[in-house]
Parts: C-alpha cells; structure tokens; sequence
C-alpha cells in the first residue's frame, strides 16, 4: 500500500543571492530525506534547531517545493504546483506563534475563517466551527476575544480553525515551543485525542522529548538528513546517538541507564515516571524487600 | 549586594476599569552569590517581580531596597541600578538591531556613558564569556544561529558588568543542546564571576540541577521560598498551582507511594539513581 506522506530522496537547497540575482550561497537544508507515514498515524519528527525538521514540514503543506527527489501527499506531487490548493486543503498546518495565526477579533469568526475561505454553505460553517471547537475543548470560549486567552489556547483555536477545513492531516510545526507546561500539555493532548477519535494523521514537529512519547513512529533529523528511526521506546533507548543529534532523553530514562552502571537490572527505554515505579517495584518484590 | 523588597504590591491597569493586582505584599530579600530559580504558572507574577528588580517597573506601594538604599528616594541613581541589576528578557534575540555582534555588544555599555576603551574592553570580555569567539564580532547577528544569536544579547547585557542577573526563561525555544549550553553559562557566571543569578524556568529539573533557592509564586504571591530539596517535596501542593516537580523527586515520591522507603529526597536523575539503588543492592 502506498503511505499517505511519502518523501523520497528528498533535498531542499535555499540560495541566497545578491542584489544582481546571482547566488553566492547554498545551503542544503534537507538533503536526502526518506519518510514515510501511514493514514491514520502519529507521527513525530524530532530535530535541534537547524536540522532541517521546519523545512520539511513546510514540504508538506507544499510551501516549498522539492529541490531534488519527490514528496507525494495522498499520492498528489508537490512539485506540481497545480496540486498546490488541494494537498493545504488536505494536509493543514499549525506553526509555532500563536499570535502569528489569530486573524479574527472573536474566537468563532477566527475558527470559520478557513472553510469561508474554501466556499462552504454558511450553515455548514457554523456546524464545522462548533464541532471543531468542541473537539479541541474551547466551544465555551466562542464569543471571546482571543486576545484574552492563553498562548496555550490560542494554539487550540489555531488547531480547531484547521480542523474546520476538514483536513486530512494536521502539520504541527513546533506548536508548544512558546508555552507553558500546562499549555503544553492541554496541546499535546489535545493532538493526541484528534488522532485517536477523528483518526486525522498528525505529523508533529519538535524538540521536546516528553511531546513525542505517545507518537506512533519517530524520525530523527540532523543536519538535514533522518538519522534515526523506530518507536519512540527503541529511540529513547539510543541516548549517545541522541546526544550527538544535540537532543536528550527524558530525565526518567536518565535515571534507568544511571541504575544500569550502578548494577541494577532495570529496563533501559522505561520513559514515565509510573514505568520506573512499576520496575522498581517489581525488582523489589522479586528480592522480598521489607513490607513488599 | 543585596535586595530588599518590602510589602510591594503591584497593580496594572489603575483608573481603567479593569484593575489587577499583578503583586501582593511581597517580602524578599536577596543576598550576594545566590542562584535564584523562579518559578509559577503564566499570569502569576513573576516577570512583573523581575522587572521590579531594575526599577523598569515602579510598584503601586512598598519599598526596594539596592544595598540598603531605598530605590524610590528621590536623588536614587536609576540609571546605575540599571547597569548593576541586568535584564535579560524573553526571547532577548527579537531586541538585537545593529549591524555587527560587536556594535550591538557596546551599545548598553555605551549608555552608561563609559568611556570607548572601557566600552571596548567590556565588550570583548562579554563576548568572550558567552563563547562568542573572535571570528564572528563583525557579523552581522541577523546571520547567527538562534542560539548563538541568544548569547550575543545576553553578553550585551553583561558588557554593562551588571552584580545581578535576571533572565526571563532564557532557554525557551532552545533545542537540548542549547539549553545546556546557557545553562552552563549561568553556572559559570555565578561561580567564576560571583555574579547573582535570578533565573525564571518553567524546567523543574534544570531548577534542580542548578539553582540554591526557588521562589514559588501564584496569583501574584510568594506562596514558597527554600532550597529546592525543601520546595519539591510540596508535589501536591505545586501541582495544585499548575507546576510540578524535578521528574527524579517523581519517581521517588511515587516509589513511596507503593512502599518502597527512600528517605532522601531527591531532585537530580544522580541523586534518585543512587538512592534507589541503595535500596536493591543493600538487599543482594
């Protein structure tokens, strides 16, 4: 079966050019990149900054075009630049400021912008509107202004404006990189829950390890190349070619591989801190340690 | 070097309407070679406290003291407090304008009306704590990566040699490596140049590993003040106010939970390694 997103050899060069329109610099932001991801998926790219994980995403929704190689979205090519309307309708994209994507003075009016835009029936609008509002848990908000909400729910607004357009795929570039752990968290799950019930794949963009523990399948990025791939559990267990990525693992698994050297036989890709709980406790029990 | 604050409130908005009281009656004092980690929730206060310290905001009432003297009394040098008490904002890169590293380094030091080889010297010294090496001081830093673009402004604020440094979450957006990279740089600032550190995270862990003391606040009070091994012990507590606790003083709260006893408390990945360890191996 053909994936839904499928990047071959895909490279992306940005010229800088001089006042003349010559160019003086090449830079080789995606260079070679496979990826690969099914209908349905939740799919992480993880990356430090300037590995090329932005650039891809914007291949995605085909705000850029391949230098070499082909990305096919739902079996359309991006490089065909009539394709270009319908793979943004298909897969919708949500980036890092959430300030950067409020349009509207009121919170409902910013949700029906999109499938306005596309020509919807108006009354289909309202119902698009208050079920993509519900769906990321902000209908009770609808009549604010979303001046007055935190970066963690605009982002939600920002998501449920998406959702309105009815899209395939949802591209989240970064999208908790400025906020707080609440916000953070109320993103994330909101993500998580539009996978799961709406079955809409979600490809997530980021740097935040904790982000990427649900995910279905991960792709590391370095240097605008995937050097690592798997579940996010076998990556996490791959702490020193993380590092050398410039990411990290999570402070748990820290502490598993710490047990490690220390002599203790414990799991290395434990990644919550109720896996380690549970480990210790069965190791515990295992050697009859007092009151267990 | 020392700061005082005493009963300070801080209100936004007056006359308006829609007054807010941003700080109630805030008590602190703050001593030499502290490294400070603040922390709460978004909306609780904290940055309006940080921009206190430097007398860029004025509270509604109370009183600060810099080394004794009161910062509101009439013949009070602003503009020195300014330079001893440096700011390092949000995204301090979104502030860089000139058009060489070096240009932008000098312009804070230029201010304090120094004169050009003072400024000068001060400028390179800064760089050259931020690991900003030689090659790159007349670029432009619009052509840096994020990262380094973050020490550029963060040395601008050095150049000034401040006693007192507050930055506002200055790891956010970084990716891993970077975060240890300002990390290690607050470190060495602290304990080389015995400057103090008042450092606003949201990471409980980094807090952990580095800082002394952590100040909680929440709706604009200071609910806790101790040293980190104290303040995290308080998980419920700080859950309940939208914060948490270092992941290894988790694992360990949660390990007593199912009776396992650890008496430590523990807030680093080392400490809780050990401590758990000693537990299993003691029984072998």
């Amino acid at each position: 079966m053909k994936s839904f997103i499928e990047a071959n050899e895909l490279v992306h060069e940005y010229s800088r050019r001089d006042e003349d329109g010559n160019v003086i610099d090449i830079k080789r932001a995606l260079d070679g990149v496979d990826i690969r991801v099914k209908k349905g998926d939740f799919v992480a790219v993880l990356g430090a900054n300037g590995s090329g994980k932005s650039t891809f995403a914007k291949h995605i929704n085909a705000l850029l075009a391949p230098t070499e190689g082909t990305l096919y979205v739902d079996g359309m090519d991006t490089s065909d630049h009539d394709n270009d309307i319908k793979i943004r309708q298909t897969a919708g994209m949500v980036f890092q400021n959430p300030d950067n994507q409020i349009i509207s003075n009121i919170v409902e009016e910013d949700v029906g912008f999109g499938p306005e835009n596309m020509g919807v029936p108006t009354d289909e609008i309202w119902e698009r509107v208050e079920k993509s509002l519900k769906s990321v848990g902000m209908y009770e908000y609808r009549k604010d202004s979303p001046n007055h909400l935190s970066g963690g729910q605009k982002q939600r607004i920002a998501i449920a404006g998406i959702m309105a357009m009815k899209p395939k795929c949802i591209v989240l570039d970064e999208p908790t990189a400025m906020l707080d752990p609440i916000g953070r968290k109320a993103v994330i799950n909101t993500v998580m829950e539009l996978n799961k019930k709406e079955n809409i794949t979600v490809i997530l963009i980021t740097h935040y390890m904790e982000e990427v523990i649900g995910a279905d399948y991960v792709y590391v990025m370095s240097d605008g190349k995937v050097k690592m791939e798997g579940e996010p559990r076998q990556i996490f267990a791959r702490s020193e070619e993380l590092e050398e990525c410039r990411l990290t693992i999570p402070e748990v698994t820290k502490i598993a591989l710490k047990l490690n050297k220390l002599g203790v036989k414990i799991p290395k890709d434990v990644l919550s801190v109720e896996e380690l709980t549970e480990a210790v406790v069965r190791l515990c029990k295992g050697k009859n340690i007092a009151g267990l | 070097m020392s700061i005082e604050l005493k009963n300070v409130n801080y209100i936004y908005g007056v006359g308006s309407g829609q007054e807010k009281q941003a700080l109630k009656n805030i008590n602190l004092k703050i001593g030499d070679g502290e490294f400070i980690g603040l922390v709460g929730h978004t909306g609780s206060g904290k940055s309006t406290l940080t921009q206190l310290l430097n007398g860029l905001e004025r509270a509604s009432s109370g009183e600060i003291y810099y080394n004794g003297q009161n910062i509101y009394e009439k013949n009070f040098n602003m503009r020195e407090l300014r330079g001893k008490v440096g700011l390092v904002f949000q995204y301090p890169e979104h502030q860089l304008f000139e058009t060489s590293v070096i240009a932008d380094v000098q312009f804070g030091p230029k201010n304090l009306g120094l004169d050009n080889l003072e400024v000068e010297l001060r400028s390179y010294e800064a760089l050259k704590l931020v690991g900003i090496g030689e090659e790159l001081i007349d670029t432009s830093p619009f052509a840096l990566s994020g990262g380094q673009k973050r020490r550029v402004a963060i040395a601008g604020v050095l150049a000034m040699q401040p006693e007192v440094l507050v930055l506002d979450e200055p790891m956010a957006g970084l990716d891993p490596a970077g975060r240890d990279e300002i990390l290690s740089l607050l470190k060495d600032l602290h304990q080389k140049k015995n400057i103090t550190i008042i450092l606003v995270s949201h990471s409980m862990d980094d807090i952990a590993e580095y800082a002394d003391r952590v100040l909680v606040m929440n709706h604009g009070e200071l609910v806790l003040d101790g040293k980190p091994r104290d303040i995290f012990q308080y998980q419920d507590e700080l859950e309940k106010i939208g914060l948490g606790v270092p992941q290894a003083s988790g694992v360990i709260h949660s390990l007593r939970k199912a009776g396992i006893h650890i008496d430590k408390e523990c807030i680093t990945a080392e400490e809780a390694a050990q401590a758990i360890a000693s537990v299993l191996l003691e029984k072998m």
